[in-house]
């Protein structure tokens, strides 16, 4: 079982509908976020283009988080889930430091948080909110080492790209470009 | 900042919410979660959203405390199929948003000073109810008008109507819809409803006129875009901005601003010269295209070049991936088309563009909506109004088949028609007129000139502040409604239903409209307790129940009608030929030109730029700028300026600055400039709906600027009266004026 998220660049249209659903299923605060979307544009006028994402945590399979947490709040679980247990966390911030996506936030009570994934959804055979409301339907969740699955369906058609390849940390969220 | 709710626990099995197939299940089976996720029991009401009028149906989740969780798409619906967009994710926030109205408010001169003191429902009544019957008792009904926006205002309609008023307004018509409501209908004898009968799905082609879907977040429409460009249809935008559609169009055309007209003709004249178009459904469908045929004759896209700088050999390649598509093509009637004055002709050439690609009643362009009627509730029948907005008009905008809520303006400030016609009061509902409007000016002057002024609102808004009386709506979570029945693929109705009781003072639409008749001797309009029992009445005539709709929310029919035209079918238009009319002979009779014109419109002077607008897909207009969870994703707009015009101006990124149009009008705030590539260097674009003034509206109050105070001038369509606003040009203020 290896969780990942396949987010189609194509068909994202940059609403944020992911970052709200995000924020009140998993009880963000306001001014707080688990995911946020990027827009980058390159070139000049009129030859453009612009690419639309939902970013997160990666979910690394070498994830400098859980290598850098004193406390081992930080932790994989089954799935390749990168998770922090509030508890155990204290609110140290080396893992934000460590994080080449810029995944995770200070929550106001003092400890570390970022996407779970919602698993705790996930486990009910739920999607995780983000994916469950997309009006596009750009992004999919599944399990990777399933050759039957969505995810791993899309990876084999179609041309992806993961971020910040150079850090090394096997991210597993996939941009299909 | 909104109080830290509940740490949310579902209980999902039992709320049949999961999206996922049985074999899904297993596989998450072996997955511990690490995560405190304690379950709470959660239950649900349906609804259909308000947050715009896209009304998406969907379910109000709720603790056991009656504390409202979240709000979630229903599966059946059609304008949504169980998604809800960001606004519609984010409506809790309306609830939740602490700045809301929750007292009736009386407007009280105080030593030179105005305020608003709270009163009592009834005091509210009273004063309202007294100064209607006054009106009436010296001018008449008519003399009062009802202007409104969304839900509230079908009671409001009920009860104006027994008062004897046929001065119904609604914005959407004259600043938003109303042109292509008009050309569609002279076209195609219907105009395309709301949701647009657009079959994007399936289409293979999908041409976008200056529309930015995915920035307009009109659902359902946003979800088969996305859909079709899973199947691999191509998209045409012709945008001087590079929207977010545009990027994703297979063509981009960055058009000179008000320019469309003359590509649009191109078009039709490439598809006609190089015999492209339906050869077969023009002959059996239409009627004037020998005349279209001769007319678009010298519009040759070397001509519209030089008029739109749009290449010759693009608007001929663009015009043969239409006909390639075709009858699987939408050149897409926008929402939002009140832009240069002559916007039912543009409107009527789109219309004529899908007619000869035989788009209408294909799979793929235009499928045949088919709703169903909703019985109506027994009622006594109101006396006809001796006149109305028509009538001191005196065959002015001859095709306006709604009042244009400009005109209802117009004839509420003295001396603008005889006093006899003049509007005395004014009775507003969900609707923000002070940024929907263009024209200021106008706007202020007529409420100087009013007699009563009522307000109805779920939150402080600019326009309330300028009633003599604001009544407290509560949100559409609080509350009943009427049903929705918007005619789609498949005929459908959706209910709404309250989850939690309306906050503090507040009330719906339905019983205001309700009580405020029975203080002015109307009571017998509304013969119910609570609008619940209309809504069973109805239902059950309808072969449903509230009890069943309020499990399913939803309920869909089977259709009558083909969804499509049979191969071949002559099929009879609803316009006077029972044709699609290419050639309006209507139109000519009117003394307006029976097929579209290029009309060339004015350039913004040295200096200046044409201020174009749009929307955010986590906004609606300017009625969630307060709303704390959208809010949080996007809390004011900003200036986009083309680099090269930011470095004339030696404007930085973020940089405040304030706008000054070409009637020197200067925005009461500054806006925030962001520099980007993606905008022309004739024009800047902001998003509509901020730079709020009104105080009461703690988040929204000053954030960015505001388009509407921009528009001071407009280009009134002489065909119906909608007033086009693209035709403001307006330069930067480094410094604060003030």
């Amino acid at each position: 079982m290896r969780y990942a998220m396949v987010i189609d660049t194509l068909k994202c249209v940059g609403c944020s509908d992911c970052v709200v659903a995000c924020q009140t299923e998993n009880n963000v605060p306001i001014g707080y976020c688990r995911d946020w979307v990027v827009e980058a544009v390159n070139g000049t006028y009129p030859q453009l283009e612009l690419e639309i994402r939902t970013e997160r945590c990666n979910h690394c399979e070498n994830s400098p988080c859980v290598r850098c947490c004193p406390t081992g709040a930080s932790h994989i679980v089954e799935g390749g889930v990168v998770l922090v247990t509030h508890d155990e966390c204290i609110g140290c911030g080396a893992c934000i430091e460590s994080c080449p996506y810029d995944a995770r936030y200070q929550h106001p009570e003092g400890y570390v948080d970022k996407c779970t994934f919602c698993l705790h959804r996930v486990k009910d055979g739920l999607l995780p909110a983000c994916v469950s409301v997309c009006p596009t339907r750009c992004m999919y969740f599944g399990d990777l080492e399933d050759p039957n699955s969505e995810v791993s369906k899309l990876l084999k058609k179609r041309d992806y790209k993961t971020l910040a390849p150079e850090a090394g940390t096997n991210p597993h969220i996939f941009y299909l470009i | 900042m909104k109080t830290r709710r509940d740490f949310i626990k579902i209980s999902s099995l039992g709320l049949g919410v999961a999206t996922l197939s049985a074999s899904k299940l297993n596989l998450f089976e072996s997955l511990k979660s690490e995560e405190d996720h304690e379950t709470e029991k959660l239950f649900r009401q349906p609804t259909y959203c308000e947050i715009c009028f896209w009304k998406c149906a969907g379910w109000t989740y709720f603790n056991e405390k009656k504390k409202i969780i979240k709000v979630i798409g229903n599966d059946k619906d059609q304008h949504s199929n169980g998604r809800f967009c960001p606004r519609g994710t984010g409506g809790i926030g309306a609830y939740y948003d602490e700045d809301r109205l929750t007292k009736p408010l009386i407007r009280e001169g105080k030593a030179g000073s105005q305020t608003f003191r709270e009163a009592s429902w009834d005091e509210a009544f009273t004063v309202i109810a007294d100064k209607l019957k006054k009106i009436a008792a010296e001018s008449g009904p008519e003399n009062v008008a009802l202007i409104k926006h969304g839900s509230a205002g079908d009671h409001f309609k009920t009860l104006f109507q027994a008062y004897g008023t046929g001065n119904i307004s609604a914005p959407s018509y004259a600043q938003c819809r109303g042109p292509r409501v008009e050309s569609f209908k002279l076209t195609f004898g219907e105009d395309p409803g709301s949701p647009e009968q657009t079959d994007i799905r399936d289409t293979k082609c999908l041409v976008l006129i200056g529309s930015h879907l995915g920035e307009n977040m009109h659902n359902g429409q946003v979800q088969e875009m996305a859909m079709a460009i899973d199947k691999g249809a191509s998209i045409i935008t012709v945008d001087p901005r590079y929207s977010t559609v545009a990027s994703k169009s297979k063509f981009w055309l960055p058009i000179k601003p008000a320019t469309d007209m003359a590509l649009l003709l191109a078009w039709i004249n490439v598809l006609i010269e190089e015999e492209l178009y339906d050869k077969q459904y023009v002959e059996d469908n239409t009627i004037g295209f020998e005349k279209l045929r001769h007319h678009v004759k010298r519009m040759t896209p070397e001509w519209a070049y030089g008029i739109t700088t749009i290449k010759p050999d693009v608007i001929r390649k663009t015009a043969r991936e239409m006909a390639n598509a075709a009858p699987a093509v939408i050149v897409h009637p926008g929402r939002h088309v009140a832009w240069y004055g002559d916007d039912v002709q543009r409107s009527r050439a789109v219309g004529i563009l899908n007619a000869i690609l035989g788009s209408w009643g294909r799979k793929g362009g235009y499928f045949l909506r088919e709703g169903i009627s909703v019985p109506k509730f027994p009622i006594p029948k109101a006396n006809k109004p001796r006149w109305n907005w028509k009538t001191a008009l005196n065959g002015q905008f001859p095709l306006a088949s709604q009042s244009p809520t400009n005109v209802i303006v117009e004839q509420s400030i003295k001396g603008n028609v005889d006093e006899k016609y003049r509007i005395r009061g004014w009775f507003v509902a969900g609707t923000n007129l002070p940024l929907t409007l263009p024209e200021t000016d106008k706007f202020e002057k007529a409420v100087q000139d009013l007699d009563l002024f009522v307000a109805v609102d779920t939150m402080p808004m600019e326009v309330t502040g300028y009633a003599d009386v604001v009544l407290p709506e509560c949100t559409y979570l609080e509350r009943y409604d009427t049903i929705r029945s918007s005619p789609h693929r498949e005929p459908n109705i959706a209910v709404r239903v309250p989850a939690v009781e309306p906050l503090g003072d507040t009330k719906p639409a339905s019983w205001m409209a309700k009580e405020l008749a029975k203080k002015m001797g109307l009571g017998e309009f509304f013969p119910y307790e609570d609008y619940s029992e209309v809504l069973d009445w109805q239902l059950k005539k309808m072969g449903s129940s509230l009890d069943e709709m309020k499990r399913i929310g939803v309920k869909t029919f089977p259709r009558k009608t083909p969804i499509y035209f049979a191969e071949g079918e002559k099929y009879r238009f609803k316009t006077p030929s029972g044709k699609i009319e290419l050639y309006s002979e209507r139109m000519k009779q009117l003394g307006f030109s029976p097929l579209p014109e290029y009309t060339k419109h004015e350039e913004p002077p040295q200096g200046f730029y044409r201020l174009n607008y749009g929307r955010a897909p986590m906004h609606s207009f300017g009625r969630t700028s307060n709303n704390p969870n959208l809010t949080d994703l996007m809390s004011e707009n900003f200036l986009w300026v083309n680099p090269k015009v930011a470095s004339i101006w030696g404007l930085k990124s973020n940089q405040k600055v304030w706008l000054k149009n070409q009637d020197g009008i200067v925005s009461d705030f500054p806006i925030k400039v962001r520099i980007t590539e993606r905008i022309r260097w004739d024009s800047v674009y902001m998003v509509h709906g901020f730079g709020h003034n009104n105080k009461k509206l703690k988040r929204a109050f000053g954030n960015g600027a505001n388009d509407s105070q921009m528009i001071s001038k407009v280009l009134i369509d002489p065909i119906m009266g909608a007033t086009g606003m693209r035709v403001n040009f307006v330069t930067f203020l480094k410094n604060d004026p003030a």
